[in-house]
């Protein structure tokens, strides 16, 4: 059977066998300063504009690095849901590629998240890990979760399979991480400081340097997903030229890994790789 | 659909298929029953207690029906993998989701054999309080968890069986998702195996545990084509 995964005449497949030069990570300098300016500033208003908290003193200041860090990752859990789902629809390998590395990064946030959210647990309750403080549970279901996106992929070797089913995966997940936040919020008695309950009851100063932290973290996060994409992107086309230089078929050459490969590739031979499944 | 055949004769078909290769070969649920008594055991000799009782006893049962349960849901798909029961189901000219209801429902068939041992297993064995009055009640919330189970468990089960490390898979990907179902089921099981229970099953449990199951059925019912397209 044909798979539908990738059609011929897809813009990527189009670009890449006329050989005209391509230019990925357009506005990618910009996006780095603007992050680099941003963090800077949140920083600075961390420590030198946010008052101190009566109770928690210097280390409530984590707070604006980690409750930014977790919104972050669970929204890029689901944005990484979201893009899937348009991979489902339109069966174009590149929003595979963009809910992966949505994905891979939130990973990396939520691991930030987990061991900053212990460094504080350890300050102020005296433990590294809570078990009745929901949120922090929450996180750590949906980490467990997510942990396993990569050995999926990794586990089947047929690309397109691959990305269909990473993609049924992700849309799953993405739904599952606000369900899983009610459901355990449901079993534990309210415990988390108030903080988290949205910006209203916070004092002028803390709320302002929290919104900029928040968008200093926002913007760190789609800056790195840039890199990476485009990192993804030009791998792949080098690997593409160098294969046509030395005249290999591109099926050849392909080793099994857990991201998304796009098809850099002539497309009889494609056609011919993919027809096996 | 060619409009001949129903996506519900097509469950039957499928339903009548799957309980008949488990009536012959007795794959499952014997030895998801087995492996329920002999964890029960494993409890006693690990806890060294020759009874338990509300908190300490829902969490016994339930983490011994969802583990047998994933015993369950790695054989799910494993036949029709390897045995060209995808292939076959695929040539056929019908709706696609039938295949989804039907393991759903062999599931479930699946685990409601599996607790009709393991839940006297666990009365006679480990349970202190007499289960008499709440059984109805009881009854009401291994349903509703039974239904989140073999929902998420045939989704989970589609997308594994066609790795290559589909017994591993399989349970790291359902063990997180069935976390809710764990909390709501134990939640609502606890009171019930109390000494003294203060009243009925939490009623908030059971909303929690029934709109689980749905949103995930939507989910499920919504996904599961894209996982039979080869």
């Amino acid at each position: 059977m044909q798979s539908p995964g990738r059609p011929a005449g897809s813009p990527q497949n189009e670009r890449l066998s006329t050989g005209r030069p391509q230019r990925y990570g357009g506005g990618l300098r910009a996006l780095s300063i603007a992050t680099v300016l941003a963090i800077a500033l949140a920083l600075a208003l961390v420590f030198f504009y946010a008052p101190l908290e009566a109770e928690q003193g210097f280390l409530q200041k984590i707070f604006y690095l980690h409750v930014p860090m977790a919104i972050v990752a669970l929204c890029g859990f689901v944005i990484g849901g979201l893009l899937a789902i348009q991979h489902l629809r339109t069966r174009d390998a590149r929003w595979d590629m963009r809910s992966y590395v949505a994905i891979h990064m939130s990973l990396i946030f939520a691991v930030g998240t987990l061991v900053t959210g212990s460094i504080w647990a350890k300050g102020s309750w005296g433990h590294w890990w809570v078990w009745n403080e929901p949120t922090l549970v929450s996180f750590l279901i949906v980490f467990l979760l997510y942990a396993t996106y990569q050995p999926l992929r990794f586990a089947i070797e047929d690309p397109e399979r691959q990305s269909r089913y990473a993609s049924v995966f992700a849309v799953t997940a993405g739904a599952f991480v606000p369900m899983n936040f009610i459901a355990v919020r449901l079993s534990t008695a309210y415990l988390h400081p108030r903080v988290l309950g949205g910006t209203a009851n916070l004092p002028g100063e803390m709320a302002l340097t929290f919104l900029v932290s928040l968008f200093a973290m926002a913007l760190l996060y789609a800056t790195l997903c840039k890199y990476e994409l485009t990192a993804k992107h030009t791998r792949a086309q080098v690997r593409a030229l160098r294969r046509r230089l030395s005249g290999e078929s591109d099926a050849a050459g392909r080793a099994r890994s857990a991201a998304p490969t796009l098809a850099p590739t002539t497309v009889p031979a494609r056609t011919a790789a993919g027809s096996g499944a | 659909m060619n409009g001949t055949v129903t996506t519900r004769s097509t469950v039957r078909a499928l339903l009548r298929k799957e309980l008949l290769v488990e009536l012959r070969t007795l794959e499952s649920v014997p030895g998801m029953s087995l492996f329920a008594v002999t964890t029960f055991v494993v409890f006693h000799f690990a806890l060294n207690r020759s009874s338990v009782e509300g908190d300490l006893a829902a969490g016994i049962l339930w983490v011994t029906l969802l583990f047998a349960a994933i015993l369950g849901i790695n054989r799910l798909f494993v036949a029709d993998a390897d045995q060209g029961g995808f292939d076959g189901f695929l040539l056929a000219p019908v709706e696609r989701s039938a295949m989804l209801i039907a393991k759903a429902l062999t599931l479930l068939a699946y685990l409601a054999a599996l607790e009709l041992v393991a839940v006297p297993a666990f009365a006679l064995l480990l349970l202190g309080p007499s289960l008499g009055g709440v059984l109805g009640e009881l009854v009401l919330i291994l349903l509703l968890a039974d239904l989140g189970v073999a929902v998420i468990g045939t989704l989970v089960a589609a997308l594994a069986v066609q790795t290559r490390a589909r017994d591993l898979l399989g349970p790291l990907l359902a063990l997180p998702l069935l976390v809710p179902i764990v909390i709501g089921a134990a939640r609502a099981t606890s009171p019930l195996l109390a000494f003294s229970h203060p009243g009925g099953a939490p009623g908030r449990w059971l909303a929690t545990l029934g709109l689980y199951d749905l949103l995930f059925g939507l989910i499920a019912y919504a996904l599961f084509d894209f996982l039979l397209e080869d």
